[in-house]
């Protein structure tokens, strides 16, 4: 029994370590290919193992080409002042819900809640975010749409307040003479830092992962964010040659341009920041997904 | 009498003030919901409408159900439901099943470090954008670079397939693609569910004998099936609706592959922006959204008639 337990065990982790590399393998060719010599690539394709390394590809996005600098600058930007706006207003929103004793709390959540179940669809809301707000080729395209405050967030964080911070310390700071935003901010939100951490992670990752935002409503170069850029860039390498600001565009020396290899080395730029950040998070990640299941 | 109904109005005065703040915080993510959600909610009439830039959405000229009679009769109407409802279905079972086993898996798992650095590893397909995906993608399927067709194909010795250009293996890439990026995701929803069953359960079966199988069949299945319910309940709901990004950027917008890869999403998208067809897009938006909402009502009254306390609401 004790044999069998644990070549069980044995061919658990061999499945396990399998799937992992199923998950991983694929970003490995990507990072190789993307440090490759054009002319081997062309030669040999995409590989594992390339022959001849190199990092023109990496020369040329970020120093001979000023648009991936700018595209992550954009998406930084978008990323950190949507997550902050989003946040404040996901708390605002969620904290009232969350009081048992808020005359007409069913009525706000179903109204929250409705949401998930229909929308207008894209006709509708491109035409009222085009032809009424006039966000087209502005930063707010990047900000607003969609990403600001969705209702799947803020049940999340109604069911984490309700669930976890008891009504009688709420009652108590109130009979101390505390105000409402006094006792979020001073009592509810220092008790609810691993809903917040989850939240802000998903958040962000939903900015910086955006690319259909820009795809309807950014036409101009100079405000493409790297996923943007990244989705021009699939169809056509080119692109960024044409691409108003490219410094190099005039510049023959250059010679030509590595397009192959720069496919693979953008793509590994526009993923690596949310790769890196994600171990330090990787505790609330899986926290949040967790509590995203249970329905409230 | 009198003393009560003059003693009321005031208390409910006294009642909204102490409520006020906590109302006026909301104001931002109301008003933000309107304007995000609710309005275009109103926009859908524009689907009974010859559509005017300079009249507006809601002064064009009404033409009742043209638009819809327009989009029935293209063979795309049918097309893109059959491909939105079969992929979802394939995404639905073989990613439940998927997400099951890899989950029971790692509740097998006796070393703790080792299920955490699984648990992680897992879920890194699920924190790429889909963009980066179809580049992964395009890194094994190119024509002329890929390594499936220099590596792969090249190395048996075996033609090049221009993989863009070949509908046949698109249903299985696709489905392939998406089961990958989610399962993690979802195998860490059912693995969070069974590290709650009590182990009393399992070390009862093992004292009336059942085995591996009888133990996940007896246990671990019925106490995953809440969770089971509610997961795919919430994609019946999602069944009308598609990824945009995995059919539309995933096959590089391939028109050779448009017969396997047009989906209701990837249709309102090209009939919109592409070719500009305002009455075709928004019919096809509104179908959406109707049977969509019809058909999560529907689920969600079907689960509540069977067992009421798994219904979302």
């Amino acid at each position: 029994m004790v044999e069998r337990n644990k070549t069980f065990q044995v061919v658990v982790h061999g499945i396990m370590v399998l799937l992992c590399l199923v998950c991983v393998l694929p970003f490995l060719l990507l990072i190789m290919s993307s440090f490759a010599d054009e002319n081997w690539l062309i030669m040999n394709g995409y590989s594992f193992f390339p022959a001849k390394l190199s990092a023109d590809a990496y020369q040329y996005l970020l120093v001979d080409s000023s648009s991936i600098v700018r595209g992550y600058m954009i998406s930084a930007f978008v990323t950190v002042a949507g997550t902050c706006i989003s946040l404040v207003m996901t708390t605002l929103m969620a904290y009232p819900l969350s009081r048992k004793d808020l005359p007409g709390r069913y009525i706000f959540s179903f109204f929250i809640f409705f949401t998930m179940l229909f929308n207008g669809g894209l006709v509708p809301t491109y035409i009222m975010w085009t032809q009424t707000f006039h966000i087209k080729n502005t930063i707010f395209a990047l900000l607003v749409p969609n990403l600001l405050m969705g209702a799947f967030y803020v049940i999340m964080m109604r069911t984490y307040f309700s669930s976890n911070i008891p009504d009688a310390v709420i009652e108590a700071a109130r009979i101390d003479g505390a105000g409402e935003m006094r006792i979020l901010l001073k009592i509810v939100l220092p008790m609810s830092l691993p809903i917040i951490a989850t939240l802000a992670l998903l958040t962000g990752l939903g900015y910086w992962n955006d690319w259909l935002n820009g795809l309807y409503y950014i036409q101009n170069d100079s405000l493409y964010s790297i996923q943007v850029l990244l989705n021009r860039m699939l169809m056509d390498v080119q692109f960024l040659m044409s691409s108003a600001n490219t410094a190099a565009a005039g510049n023959q020396q250059m010679g030509p341009l590595p397009s192959t290899g720069i496919k693979m080395a953008v793509a590994v730029l526009g993923a690596l920041p949310a790769l890196i950040i994600y171990p330090f998070f990787q505790k609330y990640f899986v926290k949040g997904i967790t509590i995203g299941a249970v329905k409230g | 009498m009198a003393k009560v109904s003059a003693v009321r109005p005031v208390k409910e005065k006294k009642h909204f003030v102490r409520y006020l703040p906590l109302y006026l915080m909301m104001v931002p993510g109301i008003a933000y919901i309107i304007i995000n959600n609710y309005i275009p909610m109103t926009g859908i009439v524009v689907a009974f409408k010859q559509y005017n830039t300079r009249l507006g959405l809601y002064n064009s000229p009404n033409i009742g159900l043209k638009n819809f009679e327009f989009l029935f009769r293209t063979k795309d109407a049918l097309l893109i439901t059959r491909n939105t409802l079969l992929y979802n279905l394939a995404f639905i079972v073989i990613g439940t099943l998927f997400a099951i086993a890899v989950a029971v898996l790692l509740n097998e798992i006796k070393i703790k470090k080792a299920q955490q650095v699984y648990q992680t590893i897992v879920l890194v397909p699920f924190l790429i954008s889909i963009v980066i995906v179809s580049y992964l993608v395009n890194a094994f399927l190119a024509t002329d670079t890929g390594f499936v067709n220099n590596s792969i194909l090249g190395a048996m010795g075996k033609e090049p397939v221009s993989w863009y250009a070949s509908p046949q293996y698109w249903p299985f890439i696709l489905i392939l693609v998406q089961v990958w990026k989610v399962f993690g995701y979802n195998s860490i929803i059912y693995f969070s569910v069974l590290v709650g069953i009590d182990q009393g359960y399992y070390e009862a079966a093992v004292i009336d004998g059942a085995n591996r199988w009888k133990q996940f069949l007896h246990v671990t299945l019925p106490g995953l099936k809440p969770t089971i319910i509610t997961l795919t309940l919430m994609s019946i709901g999602r069944i009308f609706y598609s990824d945009f990004g995995l059919f539309y950027q995933v096959p590089m917008n391939s028109g050779a592959l448009m017969d396997v890869t047009n989906t209701i999403d990837t249709f309102v998208y090209r009939s919109m922006m592409q070719l500009n067809n305002v009455g075709m897009a928004s019919a096809a938006g509104v179908y959406q959204s109707l049977v969509g909402f019809v058909l999560v009502l529907t689920a969600n009254f079907v689960v509540r008639k069977l067992d009421s306390e798994n219904a979302l609401f």
